[in-house]
């Protein structure tokens, strides 16, 4: 563990069930959190609708779909996964690239951590589970909204409006995805590279991102057509960052910090903007300086 | 029914839940240095746009080595790119892609996929 470099999580608000809360507010806070919490589960469900249609069209059974949903539960990484093994890309590079796209969750966990620390560890190992971009999101403008944690609120953000739709979405799209005769009549084989693309545009906000991706999928076709798919998606994806590095940035660039609800909305379901709004006055926020 | 990607998810979830579940569990144990995250942060756009990449440019045939492809599914890639920038909605860009390719093959202009590298 670095020690030279502040904790994500230093300067942080006051943990659950310290201090008084306006009930009304508190009713206020969790209706709002409802109403954006549908538009996520919407979103859930057609993504997760998309997801189960293009594991099928991979060669994945509906169990081996289903499961993944249930135990991974990451939208872009399960997507990314379809393409890895449809691309016959080994087991190890499988779980590398899995690990690497799924890293930024350590910085929402930490940015949550001060908030949920008097919550027992095992309810705690559970939410972890379901901590998701829309979860944290959601929750951590619900939090904003009250200047305190409700744990209530979490299971809202995480549970009802991504983890159940998903995975209800998931056994539908697994189902019936084998039941379509040709999908490529339909244009259905489009969808997974599509996705992909809809999700990467989604997550650039600058140069860097911008040469991340051109460079990574131009390496990856590069080293595909020379060793095959599989190890040239690997050197894509490890290798356009490497590339994104050596682009300048513009000194007014607004940046994005990884962890915070901004990117958390970039990662998040594309179509599914949420609306992080400033804590009450006289609270501080909950994530100033408490991210990188 | 097969079962084997459910170890594969399973794997998957062991590399996934400790970058969740650490901070929660074990306060301070995040601490990252800064060129960790930037690198971090640019994985995801790298990683999705080479899957796309190789989905429509990379073609393999049994027995053959990959080849290069140009075909109607990068112009729909293109077009959910464009489409999901311009509305940001993901769903609108899928729409786009593949309403034109079920056209374009509809109307003889386009061939079915060969198998593809992604």
């Amino acid at each position: 563990m670095r020690q030279d470099v502040p904790a994500l999580n230093e300067d942080a608000p006051a943990p659950a069930g310290i201090g008084a809360i306006d009930p009304v507010l508190l009713a206020a806070s969790r209706q709002r959190l409802l109403v954006e919490g549908l538009g996520i589960a919407v979103s859930a469900l057609a993504f997760g609708f998309v997801y189960g249609l293009s594991a099928r069209n991979a060669g994945f059974s509906p169990l081996e779909a289903i499961a993944m949903s249930l135990i991974v539960f990451a939208g872009a990484a399960q997507f990314a996964a379809v393409g890895y093994v449809a691309g016959g890309l080994a087991w190890p590079g499988v779980i590398l690239l899995t690990a690497l796209l799924n890293a930024r969750h350590l910085l929402y966990s930490a940015a949550l951590a001060p908030r949920l620390r008097e919550i027992p560890l095992p309810r705690r190992a559970l939410m972890a589970h379901v901590l998701t971009d829309e979860a944290f999101a959601l929750s951590v403008g619900h939090f904003t909204r009250i200047g305190r944690t409700d744990e209530r609120g979490y299971w809202i953000a995480a549970v009802a409006s991504t983890w159940l739709p998903w995975n209800l979405a998931t056994v539908v799209g697994a189902t019936l995805g084998g039941q379509i005769p040709d999908p490529a009549r339909f244009g259905l084989d489009v969808v997974f590279p599509a996705a992909m693309i809809g999700l990467a545009v989604g997550l650039i906000s600058g140069r860097r991102e911008l040469a991340a991706a051109i460079g990574g999928a131009f390496l990856a076709v590069a080293v595909s057509l020379i060793a095959g798919p599989g190890i040239g998606i690997v050197v894509g994806g490890i290798g356009g960052p490497l590339l994104g590095f050596l682009t300048p940035t513009r000194a007014d660039a607004p940046t994005v910090a990884l962890g915070s609800p901004e990117s958390a909305e970039r990662y998040a379901m594309p179509g599914t903007h949420l609306q992080i709004d400033p804590p009450p006055p006289g609270r501080a926020s909950p994530d100033k300086d408490g991210l990188p | 029914m097969t079962t084997q990607l459910i170890v594969l998810a399973v794997l998957m979830g062991l590399v996934t839940y400790p970058s969740r579940a650490l901070p929660l569990l074990a306060p301070g144990i995040e601490r990252l240095p800064r060129v960790a995250i930037e690198y971090l942060r640019l994985v995801g756009p790298a990683v999705l746009a080479a899957l796309a990449a190789v989905s429509v440019m990379v073609v393999t045939d049994e027995g053959r080595s990959p080849a290069f492809h140009l075909g109607i599914e990068w112009l729909a890639v293109a077009i959910a790119g464009a489409l999901t920038f311009w509305r940001r909605n993901l769903l609108v860009g899928l729409l786009g892609a593949v309403v034109l390719v079920a056209v374009a093959r509809a109307l003889g202009i386009a061939e079915l996929p060969l198998p593809s590298g992604g």
